[in-house]
């Protein structure tokens, strides 16, 4: 096996799945073209990413509440050759604010990186990548 | 409360060729380097009693210990993301547990073959605690590399401080041209100029493939015991001041995107006001530093991390580059560093992922081979002939802008051409 | 043959490396070869790359072995439970001292579990797996 075949041979990054249990209801939400973020039950701090207990109150209670979807381009990268064959190149990844605070990163809709700014308003839509993925990503604000 | 300080000496140092591709195994390679260190300090392998090796590089320290023939070693250690080995080593000693440490890394990272096809196969050979939740977040939108994780922060960083990406490039400029010096050195005899900056691809951006350093093969090993023993060596032992290391809450390797800015480096100031409070000194006492320069933009937010410039002014610090050369205000990573010498370090390939920007079998201002690289700007250069003193040495972790950083000061008093061993 | 390897599972491969590399290319070849230090003579399993008695890295050297040992030690697996999926319970591993003074782990090809016996005096012998994947193996010695 060559190393070009080793790399088409590895599944979209996308499809490598959720490794963690903690992530699962996240993925879930998005699933149902929601999104859910980890909230601490005692002192209403965001888990993000998804954890065990709440680095503020230790508290290992923690709910998983619906969020807007609305935010802002919090910063970006452009890769001018993709990580990977399962993107074109460039490939731009976002990092998002979302309203009420937690950042996730995504992707892209209809946003030519030229007229990417730190600040713009961005609201989340959902792409069923196949049965068992779907992913969430940013467009402009209408 | 005892302290750590002027307690222990580095007295041995070695490192094995650098290369592209070694045609040797990791093991190979930390027994050669091993032996060596141990060599250079005078000492019989039958003598170290302790080895530190870091977690991330594969070679198993058992099997290393199987063909060195030690037969008593009696501290033993995975030491975090190659932050800790220094400070584990050093407390190792100042505690009476070991008399002689060995540190050593060995990693094949200009050839070497990413370990599995998947996260999810490399995840099988890693305990949950490792910080793989990330890629649950990162990976589906194909945020993969060192380089694009670090990128967003780079972004804030520029952005926050109104920083002209063309300041940075003087950071790989003037390690080129330190690196020019060094015979190990990826950089040596080619110096680039800011133009070749300028004019280099942006692979990732907002970086630059001159912001990123090319990864090699090789190995290091270091040798450690305490300052009362080193007196009866041959050589003039570097005396370790201080030691830190930084941790900080909400940090992860490289990305750390939901703390509340990016822009600054929170592990590497804690662990900076902990180096200078057990040294006793400031930073207005230290003249050269050797930072992590992974990515050019780490140095300047380390310049300010660490209190030689004021908040957002790291770019301006290193516009020109007279600052930062040997004989400036502070002699930056007089090696190579990094980005001048090469850089031993596995982070994302050994899980799978796609390779760092750098692709070193790309044309470029390099050797072929013999291009060199360990854990740079290690500051434990003893540089024949005059040995340099080392006043502190630091170590900090997970921060937003890396995992494996740490700083190292070399009291440039003694001999302004530190070429770290 | 008391080995009898489940089919559709794959047995795990050595993962080669420069350092183990000759010992699995003579074995593909039906012949057993073990690492020596030419310097102090020192037979070295597994494969390294420094002698541990005299620290040297060039004087490293593949002897043949005539593959004569007597069983020093044994396993028997006999449940599923905690044997390797590829093969059948019950099966023995044995640990073979070989005549150089080295140890190798491996599979009788002639005795059953409860027939191993701490030893019994064995001599190697070559089990072509498959097309890819030759194991070296033992079988009594006439001794
Ligand atoms: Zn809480
Ligand atoms: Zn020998």
């Amino acid at each position: 096996m060559t190393a070009d075949d080793e790399r088409a041979a590895t599944p979209h990054p996308a499809l490598w799945g959720v490794l963690y249990r903690s992530s699962m209801p996240f993925w879930d939400s998005v699933k149902r073209h929601e999104l859910e973020l980890q909230r601490c039950s005692g002192c209403q701090r965001w888990l993000t990413p998804p954890r065990p207990m709440c680095p503020n109150c230790q508290s290992a209670e923690s709910e998983w509440v619906k969020v807007s979807g609305n935010g802002t381009i919090y910063s970006w990268v452009t890769y001018a050759e993709s990580p990977h064959e399962g993107f074109d190149s460039p490939h731009t990844v976002v990092l998002v604010e979302l309203d009420e605070g937690p950042r996730l990163v995504s992707m892209p809709v209809d946003i030519p990186e030229a007229d990417l700014e730190i600040g713009m308003r961005v609201s989340v839509l959902y792409e069923d990548i196949d049965e068992d993925l779907t992913l969430f990503k940013f467009e402009r604000a209408a | 409360m005892k302290s750590i300080k002027d307690t222990t000496a580095i007295v041995g140092v070695a490192t094995t060729d650098f290369s592209t591709d070694s045609g040797r195994t990791e093991y190979s390679l930390a027994c050669e380097v091993i032996k060596a260190a141990v060599d250079d300090a005078g000492l019989r392998l039958d003598q170290i009693d302790g080895m530190v090796k870091d977690v991330v590089d594969g070679i198993d320290a058992m099997y290393v210990q199987k063909a060195l023939g030690m037969e008593t070693l009696s501290y033993s250690s995975d030491s975090h993301w190659g932050t800790s080995p220094l400070l584990n080593a050093v407390t190792a000693i100042a505690s009476g547990t070991a008399n002689y440490v060995v540190y050593f890394r060995s990693a094949n990272n200009g050839s070497g073959k990413r370990a599995g096809s998947d996260f999810r196969a490399a995840k099988e050979t890693k305990d949950e605690s490792l910080d793989l939740i990330r890629y649950d977040f990162y990976s589906p939108f194909g945020l993969l590399t060192p380089a694009g994780m670090i990128g967003m922060g780079v972004r804030r960083y520029y952005d926050d401080y109104g920083i002209d990406p063309a300041q940075i490039g003087w950071v790989p400029v003037v390690c080129s041209e330190h690196a020019a010096a060094n015979p190990h050195a990826i950089f040596f005899d080619a110096p680039i100029g800011h133009d070749d900056y300028l004019a280099s691809d942006v692979v990732v951006d907002p970086l630059r493939r001159l912001d990123c350093a090319p990864e090699v093969d090789g190995a290091i090993a270091v040798v450690i015991t305490s300052a009362e023993r080193a007196k009866d060596l041959a050589d003039t032992p570097a005396v370790v001041m201080s030691v830190a290391q930084g941790t900080s809450t909400e940090g992860e390797n490289l990305s750390s995107y939901n703390r509340e800015v990016l822009s600054r480096l929170p592990e590497m100031e804690l662990m900076g006001r902990e180096l200078f409070r057990v040294a006793g000194i400031g930073p207005s006492d230290i003249s050269v530093a050797q930072l992590d320069d992974r990515f050019a933009p780490l140095v300047p937010m380390q310049l300010e991390a660490l209190g030689f410039c004021g908040e957002g002014e790291g770019a301006a610090f290193c516009e020109g580059g007279d600052a930062l050369r040997v004989g400036g205000r502070l002699a930056l990573n007089t090696n190579g560093g990094f980005l001048g010498e090469g850089l031993l370090a596995r982070h994302e390939r050994d899980r799978g992922g796609p390779p760092d920007p750098w692709h070193l079998d790309q044309p470029g201002r390099r050797r072929g081979v013999g291009a060199g690289g360990h854990r740079c700007g290690w500051p434990c250069g003893r540089s024949d002939p005059a040995p340099v003193a080392i006043t502190a040495i630091a170590t900090a972790t997970a921060g937003a802008g890396g995992a494996s950083r740490w700083a190292g000061f070399i009291d440039r008093a003694s001999t302004p051409e530190v070429v770290a061993a | 043959m008391t080995i009898e390897y489940v089919p559709g599972i794959p047995i795990l491969k050595a993962s080669l490396d420069d350092d183990n590399r000759p010992f699995w290319e003579a074995v593909n070849r039906h012949e057993l070869v073990l690492q020596r230090c030419g310097a102090c003579k020192l037979y070295l399993q597994p494969p390294r790359p420094m002698c541990p008695e005299c620290h040297s890295m060039d004087t490293l050297e593949w002897v043949e072995s005539p593959g004569r040992g007597e069983i020093y030690s044994y396993v028997n697996f006999t449940t599923d439970r905690m044997a390797y999926p590829a093969m059948k319970v019950p099966y023995s591993v044995v640990l073979v001292e070989l005549e150089e003074g080295v140890r190798l782990v491996s599979n009788m090809i002639d005795l059953e579990p409860d027939e191993v016996k701490i030893g019994i005096p064995v001599e190697v012998v070559f089990d072509d797996i498959s097309d890819d994947l030759t194991l070296f193996k033992f079988k009594v010695r006439e001794s």
